[in-house]
């Protein structure tokens, strides 16, 4: 686990810092210097909604290493709606009441840790939604 | 009696509670042969990946969706809890980067028992009261530990709100005073480097609880004149069902005005959290000009107590974020053997 890497994309996992691209308008996630669609460096920080769905999903049995105690979870691209796309963990449900097309939200979660004594690290994960709220 | 020289109160609340739950006859199943009282119905339980840091930022953003104001307008997170994920490196300064809080901003990690999160409430209406700071963000959440087969096992539970101190004229409701009752009291306590609590049997009730609730209670009304029939809800901290329904009777509350924010037969205590999140419940379905009667309580030990009014505001907010509720209500029971799992207590190597 790599101390200075987390430490860069602290704010992009706690709470999907993203780009809008000043060229093309595009939202991009992770940010990144060079836009993936129009290939411009024009970008200003954004903020995201958090919401999505399900565009797919896996389920890990046999989990890498540092995940092992979480296993089974269910891995999903998700599809928020900003644009972006992005793989991530998914929490607080059932395996079998996963669906492509379901509503969900990010949260903020612990990811894994440097055994006993190492960081900690948090970051994005998916849930259903909580409710509809005003 | 602690009242600032401008009026505080709360701009924004938020509640967090975990998804499962352990039934109380889980624990009587393992440990008692299923004999004996059950002191609640149920507890909830932080899932593999839920500490007090994921739990302090969820109800963040639930307090901050409520307030809609610029985060970066908040002068100090404050996190009071006696499970922090590290011994050493604020959980307040993670819950400030996720909200978007950092960097000009007061961060700090309180502990005392479960009076740490009404401590922070109190010093954030130091700061707002002072002109020190427009926002004040004050959390008490905690995944509390309980040695297996403890009789503290069958409530110890996860979860906690958190609350967004500000200026009186943006508040949902208002805080009238504060008033604080504190001893060296040896009723419960955790050592470094133990992973669960030890309490002193004799010391948990009389000297303890009903000591510090009752007398903070009673010295607060008394200060500002006012009389439980003055209130419309009471909060208590709760550790146990039956211990907040005999302090509000001693107090002179009735239980119509306690059961709204008396969580612990569903949730558990949630120790830092318990009153805090009780308050949240109450405010969930207070209408303007309530007034609301909280006391808290922290082993070793301490209690603060709040006179708290409702304004106008309240019914702008309530809906913006999840209820405490709705977190209730959603609900996943779990048996002995994945609590034991989710709550780390297997040794795997």
């Amino acid at each position: 686990m790599s101390i200075p890497r987390n430490w860069r994309t602290r704010q992009q996992r706690y709470s999907l810092k993203a780009e809008v691209c000043n060229a093309c308008g595009n939202t991009i996630f992770p940010p990144r210097d060079v836009c993936p669609h129009c290939a411009e460096q024009k970008q200003s920080w954004t903020n995201l909604s958090g919401r999505g769905e399900i565009y797919s999903f896996t389920t890990m049995y046999s989990a890498p290493a540092g995940f092992e105690e979480y296993a089974p979870y269910t891995m999903a691209l998700v599809k928020l709606a900003e644009g972006p796309m992005i793989t991530a963990q998914l929490t607080d449900v059932d395996t079998e009441d996963v669906k492509i097309g379901m509503p969900v939200e990010m949260v903020t979660r612990k990811l894994s840790q440097d055994g006993d004594e190492g960081q900690i690290l948090y970051g994005y994960k998916f849930r259903p939604m909580l409710r509809q709220v005003a | 009696m602690l009242k600032p020289d401008r009026d505080v109160g709360i701009v924004g609340y938020g509640a967090y509670v975990p998804r499962y739950r352990l039934p109380a006859s889980e624990v009587a199943r393992v440990w008692t042969d299923g004999s004996g009282g059950l002191p609640i119905k149920e507890k909830a339980v932080a899932g593999l990946d839920e500490d007090t840091l994921s739990m302090s930022v969820e109800a963040a953003r639930n307090a901050l969706e409520r307030a809609r104001i610029d985060p970066s307008e908040i002068r100090a997170v404050w996190v009071g809890s006696e499970s922090h994920p590290y011994a050493v490196k604020p959980t307040s300064t993670i819950v400030a980067e996720a909200i978007g809080a950092a960097p000009s901003v007061q961060a700090a990690d309180l502990e005392f028992a479960c009076k740490a999160g009404s401590e922070a409430i109190v010093m954030g209406m130091g700061i707002v009261g002072s002109g020190m700071g427009r926002y004040v963000l004050a959390i008490g959440m905690d995944t509390a530990q309980a040695r297996p087969g403890d009789a503290l096992e069958y409530t110890a539970a996860s979860g906690g709100a958190a609350f967004l101190i500000g200026p009186a004229a943006e508040s949902a409701a208002v805080y009238e005073a504060s008033l604080s009752h504190v001893t060296d009291t040896p009723d419960f306590w955790r050592r470094a480097y133990a992973h669960y609590p030890s309490h002193g049997h004799r010391f948990t009730g009389e000297p303890a609880y009903f000591e510090h609730v009752t007398t903070a209670g009673r010295r607060l009304m008394a200060e500002l004149g006012t009389v439980p029939a003055d209130y419309n809800y009471v909060v208590l901290h709760q550790p146990n069902t039956k211990f907040p329904q005999r302090a509000a009777q001693i107090l002179g509350f009735t239980t119509e005005q306690l059961k709204t924010g008396l969580l612990v037969p569903v949730i558990g205590n949630t120790y830092a959290g318990s009153s805090l999140i009780g308050l949240t419940a109450i405010l969930d379905i207070a209408k303007p000009g309530d007034r609301i009667f909280m006391v808290s309580f922290g082993s070793g030990a301490g209690s603060d107590a709040f006179s708290i009014r409702v304004t106008d505001r309240i019914t702008e907010i309530q809906n913006r974020a999840p209820q405490t509720q709705d977190y209730i209500a959603r609900r996943k029971v779990i048996d002995y053997a994945t609590y034991v799992r989710y709550r780390h207590k297997l040794q795997m190597k």
